[in-house]
């Protein structure tokens, strides 16, 4: 369908576009910016006066709970939230039940997603079977299936020969590992920062060395190994310097943060609120400053939503016993907006973290609104408050942190390979 | 974020810890206390009908003796009506979550919970999930906070040594596992107590520990120099052997109170433990049952301590 957005402010980072400019989209593509192109016929107008266009967010850690978990949530919700919340492209770790381990498994998913026809869903698979750690899966094959990438997700890999094993397999067909830092032995019953919280609460503790030790294996390997090693929701400040220096050692290693950490720090656990029992758990106010310095300088590439929805009977416990995890895609977009309104960065800026950047971590042509791009298009109001109010969530998930708080930055239209798929 | 143990009006709600709980409240518990206590001839407890009508429920999803027996003693004291619930295996083994018990029991007409939890914050979650009119007292939670505990304990030190300003304080043992001693250190600072020291191997001790205001010593004679008091802590039996500590030998060697450490501290120093005692680990049998020990004042007083805060409790506005 022919698509003419009218008077927004256009902002691509790639392109480095930030103007008041119309975008002209045809078959599904980006057609033109600016001046229709010749013979355009217009069949549906938006009026985006007021509003900025930007291309489609992309979370690279949404979990979409299916197959296994549909208690939780179902890929009918989660993919209404994803438009909702601007995001035209995500990435759904691997543990699920059965965890994404088959070829078959991944084809099912691509296909439900492909029938919704909402945002674009890129499976992560598991790097080894039943995310047990003792045998690698099929994964040239799971590639062929729709898989970018392969990870444990939050499972642990600690024999060191199997992740070395892995990570030689995947380089040989040119495959990314990604992985979350977590040595499970210091993490073992853990629900807190090993801080002062911790301490004050009596809540069992996970301390940084956990994230860093299993860094520093992960990033010894992938020297050793040459795999392209992607990083997962890094926590801690000494992690940020890890993965900074091993940058600039040159080693191909790229890293992302959850937006919950960019904001919040162990002291918002406040009086044992098991909305802020997330993993990894939310540290200390310096680790916090870190992490933000990190993703300004660029050690951090993306800011991902970790979208995990729980159900309220997992989570109305007390905070050891309240599973892990948060509502999150419908949040991305405003809590990347009000970062950059305390950090002071251009608009174009900010949402390059998820944008342009996670794009590049997928290695896919997606995240930019250059002619001739898939047309996966995100318009909203960068004025407009809204209260955080878990019933009016899309997601079946409704626990957050950020429960009442008022936001900034509203998605108005959502646009995923030229179809108009959420408008409000 | 309002305090979750104060009503509107700044009165005790529910008791939930000693961390940040008033200091005037604290003084109003200790000094009703004190009038239960009949100090005329031995400890005697005086009886007061003054929750005449009103039902306290024990919800203890965790095993206990002593603390569910002195709670029960203290209400009947009252002239409450006392139920017993020993939740540990029964409901949640058949499924029931935890929010379900509590609507149970709040559907059953409660004015008073007391509750004991294996999980740190459950107390927390239980005040914020009951009906507005009815009182939770925290009977240990988890890791977290012992209140109750900790207040007799402080109505002990003030018994025997009258004021809080010009002691010197040492907790020993178990710290990281212990709610007794995170309330315990919350109430001293709390009254003013100076100097709060903390003795233990760094096994037993959590991070930043120092930052709750204490002053952190692994030698034991070091520690205990100069000391008024003595709390001791129970070391559970599971943390005796492990990656926390080699044996139970080696910790009654250089953490297990003895006469001969006991000889670093005051004169007039006195000796406390929570209960049960592990006599020959944590504490040698000559200092349990010697001259500076008040173990057993502890459990008296421990009753008058909590009716004081039950009838608090019953006293404030709705």
């Amino acid at each position: 369908m022919n698509i003419h957005i009218r008077g927004g402010r256009l902002i691509d980072p790639k392109n480095n576009i930030d103007e008041i400019c119309d975008l002209f989209i045809m078959a599904d593509k980006i057609a033109a910016i600016g001046v229709a192109p010749q013979g355009f016929v217009t069949k549906l107008v938006i009026d985006a006066h007021g509003l900025i266009v930007a291309p489609g967010l992309i979370d690279l850690a949404a979990r979409l709970r299916e197959p296994g978990y549909e208690y939780m949530a179902t890929l009918e919700t989660e993919m209404v939230a994803a438009v909702a919340g601007g995001v035209t492209s995500l990435a759904c770790p691997p543990d699920t039940d059965p965890p994404l381990d088959e070829p078959g498994l991944v084809e099912m998913l691509k296909h439900r997603a492909r029938i919704l026809n909402q945002a674009n869903v890129y499976p992560v698979g598991a790097l080894t079977m039943g995310l047990k750690g003792h045998e690698l899966t099929e994964m040239a094959e799971l590639v062929d299936a729709g898989c970018i990438a392969f990870s444990q997700a939050d499972a642990p890999l600690t024999d060191t020969r199997v992740l070395m094993r892995a990570m030689q397999y995947a380089a040989t067909f040119g495959l990314s590992v990604w992985l979350r830092p977590q040595d499970s032995f210091l993490a073992k019953n853990g629900v807190a920062h090993d801080g002062e919280v911790a301490t004050r609460c009596g809540l069992p503790a996970i301390p940084v060395c956990a994230e860093t030790i299993a860094l520093s294996t992960m990033l010894a390997l992938a020297q050793e190994t040459g795999v392209k090693l992607h990083i997962c929701r890094i926590s801690s400040a000494a992690g940020v310097e890890m993965v900074r220096s091993a940058k600039q050692q040159g080693l191909p290693v790229t890293c992302d943060v959850s937006m919950n950490h960019v904001h919040l720090s162990e002291m918002d656990i406040g009086y044992f609120d098991p909305n802020c029992h997330l993993s990894p758990p939310l540290r200390s106010m310096r680790d916090r400053a870190a992490l933000r310095a990190g993703l300004l300088d660029g050690t951090i590439d993306a800011i991902c939503s970790n979208h995990a929805p729980v159900d309220d009977d997992a989570k109305q416990l007390p905070f050891a016993e309240a599973e892990a995890g948060a509502t999150g895609l419908e949040l991305l977009l405003p809590l990347i907006l009000k970062w950059a309104r305390e950090e002071k960065l251009e608009l174009s800026e900010a949402l390059a973290k998820a944008t342009l950047r996670p794009a590049q971590v997928l290695s896919l042509d997606v995240g930019h609104l250059s002619i001739g791009a898939n047309a996966d298009v995100c318009i909203f109001d960068p004025d407009m408050y809204w209260k955080v109010v878990p019933g009016a969530l899309k997601s079946q998930g409704k626990n957050t942190p950020f429960t009442g708080h008022e936001v900034q930055g509203r998605v108005r239209y959502t646009l995923v390979n030229g179809q108009l798929v959420y408008q409000t | 974020m309002n305090n979750p143990q104060l009503n509107k009006h700044g009165e005790l709600q529910h008791l939930l810890t000693t961390e940040g709980l008033p200091v005037t409240i604290v003084r109003e518990i200790l000094d009703r206390a004190a009038t239960f206590v009949d100090v005329s001839d031995g400890l005697e407890i005086n009886n007061a009908p003054l929750l005449q009508g009103k039902s306290v429920f024990n919800v203890f999803f965790e095993n206990s003796t002593r603390t569910r027996t002195t709670f029960e003693i203290a209400a009947k004291r009252l002239s409450a009506d006392v139920v017993n619930l020993n939740i540990g295996a029964s409901s949640t083994s058949k499924g029931e979550t935890l929010m379900d018990t509590v609507d149970n029991l709040c559907a059953m007409h409660a004015d008073m919970f007391v509750v004991r939890h294996g999980q740190s914050g459950a107390a927390h979650f239980i005040a914020k999930h009951v009906d507005p009119g009815i009182h939770v007292i925290n009977a240990g939670d988890g890791r977290h906070a012992h209140p109750t505990q900790a207040l007799l304990d402080m109505f002990t030190i003030r018994h025997f040594k009258k004021e809080f300003h010009n002691l010197r304080v040492a907790i020993v043992g178990d710290v990281l596992h212990s709610r007794v001693a995170r309330s315990q250190i919350s109430a001293l600072t709390t009254l003013g107590v100076p100097e709060v020291r903390v003795i233990a191997p760094k096994t037993l001790l959590p991070t930043l520990v120092e930052n709750l205001g204490v002053k952190v010593y692994h030698d034991m004679a070091r520690g205990l120099r100069d000391v008024d008091v003595v709390l001791m802590l129970r070391l559970q039996n599971e943390r005796m052997q492990g990656a926390a500590l080699p044996s139970a030998g080696e910790y009654f060697k250089y953490y297990g109170l003895t006469e001969e450490k006991l000889a670093r501290a005051k004169q007039d120093v006195i000796v406390m433990h929570p209960g049960p005692m592990n006599r020959g680990i944590e504490i040698d049998s000559s200092v349990a049952d010697g001259p500076n020990s008040v173990i057993l004042s502890q459990v008296t007083f421990g009753i008058a301590v909590r009716m004081a805060v039950m009838s608090m409790l019953a006293g404030v506005s709705k």
